[in-house]
């Protein structure tokens, strides 16, 4: 059994994770992966410490920090339950192992939102994608739709107009993104802005060949003919695991205090997973130092 | 036993690619470097073997998996 549980490698996961370690927890890192949203970013900016960073470089930094400290690590797998038990908390992988801990720190981040919309799950990997950074060099040469408004969906249309062919950027409402971006985008020759208009359908037999869209103000309908799909439409809290057992808001962001106490005892939750105002990486670490020590408070009153 | 044929299909940019391949170097085993994005005709090699578009695409000996999956790397890497 463990002291502590950390679900989520990412910034917050991985900074209560070594203070956790120096404080001589018995600690266990269970996540699917080793830098979460991080991973999808390229340029940072705004890391203490770094004038410019790359995301996965930065990640592999914390990695090689949390290796300096002795914990365990199961990398690979996310928690498909947790539920609490008489010693404190049973964790449950989703590969079937059990694991059972006095305390749990949940700092799962965030997910890409879905547009469900049908087309979308069949065509996923086949001119669907969520990533645009991964992707987005496959589209070269082609016509692409990158659906959204904020800053995400500007930088993938950012990037898109520069390799692509033609860029329909789609989204329900006004550009909401930083206006640095929005004008950067707009000198583009190649890039039609379809504002209040919503996707209705992806369609492609094999692959992705075109997508339908509704003119929100005139009802009218349009097919656009491209070969992918940029979904950039926001982020959903992982949350799912606790959402039995912890108060959530109505983002399905988990609920903490400044001490990132979630309201059961024992049970606490760092990072963009938590109704924190800021979904910042420099705010993930701080939020997942401040949920160690938490933990570990607790654990010494018990 | 021989070595195994290792190919990662991958884009510049792709973070899960980079870490795929840094496994792969951590491990000493070699692996083709496949950038789709510089390659049409290697791009439809990607899609036709994987029926799909997303990278990476890791390929061994002949069977494949789309994305970083250490535990199936570590199964047919016989890690």
């Amino acid at each position: 059994m463990y002291d502590l549980i950390i679900v989520g490698g990412g910034p917050a996961g991985m900074t209560a994770a070594v203070y956790a370690a120096r404080k001589r927890l018995n600690t266990l890192l269970l996540s699917k992966d080793v830098g979460g949203q991080v991973l999808w970013t390229m340029g940072v900016e705004n890391y203490m410490g770094y004038q410019y960073i790359e995301g996965p470089e930065l990640m592999q930094k914390f990695e090689e920090q949390v290796k300096q400290f002795p914990l365990d690590q199961k990398i690979g797998q996310g928690a498909s339950t947790l539920s609490r038990v008489d010693v404190g908390f049973e964790v449950r992988a989703e590969g079937g192992e059990s694991y059972q801990a006095r305390a749990v720190i949940v700092a799962t981040g965030k997910r890409p939102r879905q547009l469900n919309v049908p087309g979308e799950e069949r065509l996923k990997g086949r001119g669907v994608t969520y990533c645009a950074i991964c992707d987005g060099p496959i589209f070269a040469g082609e016509k692409v739709a990158v659906i959204g408004g904020g800053n995400s969906a500007l930088e993938a249309a950012y990037d898109m107009v520069k390799i692509g062919d033609h860029v329909y950027l789609v989204s329900t409402t006004p550009l909401t993104g930083d206006q640095v971006l929005i004008e950067k985008v707009k000198e583009a020759s190649n890039l039609t802005t379809l504002l209040e208009h919503e996707v209705l359908s992806i369609e492609g037999s094999n692959r992705v060949e075109s997508l339908t869209v509704r003119d929100l103000k005139t009802g009218a309908e349009k097919k656009l003919e491209v070969g992918g799909v940029f979904v950039e439409i926001g982020l959903i809290p992982n949350s799912d695991v606790v959402r039995d057992i912890v108060k959530l808001n109505r983002l399905g962001e988990i609920e903490v205090n400044c001490a990132c106490e979630t309201g059961v005892p024992g049970l606490f939750a760092a990072g963009d997973v938590t109704n924190v105002p800021e979904k910042q990486i420099v705010v993930a670490a701080g939020e997942g130092a401040k949920a160690a020590l938490a933990a570990h408070k607790y654990l010494q009153r018990l | 036993m021989s070595a195994k044929v290792v190919k990662v299909y991958s884009t510049p940019t792709c973070p899960y690619c980079k870490m795929a391949k840094k496994f792969l170097e951590t491990n000493k085993i070699p692996y083709h470097d496949l950038n789709v994005a510089g390659d049409k005709a290697v791009l439809e090699e990607m899609i036709h073997k994987s029926g799909q578009m997303g990278v990476p695409v890791i390929d061994v000996d002949g069977e494949f998996v789309v994305g970083f999956n250490q535990a199936w790397l570590k199964e047919k890497l016989g890690l």
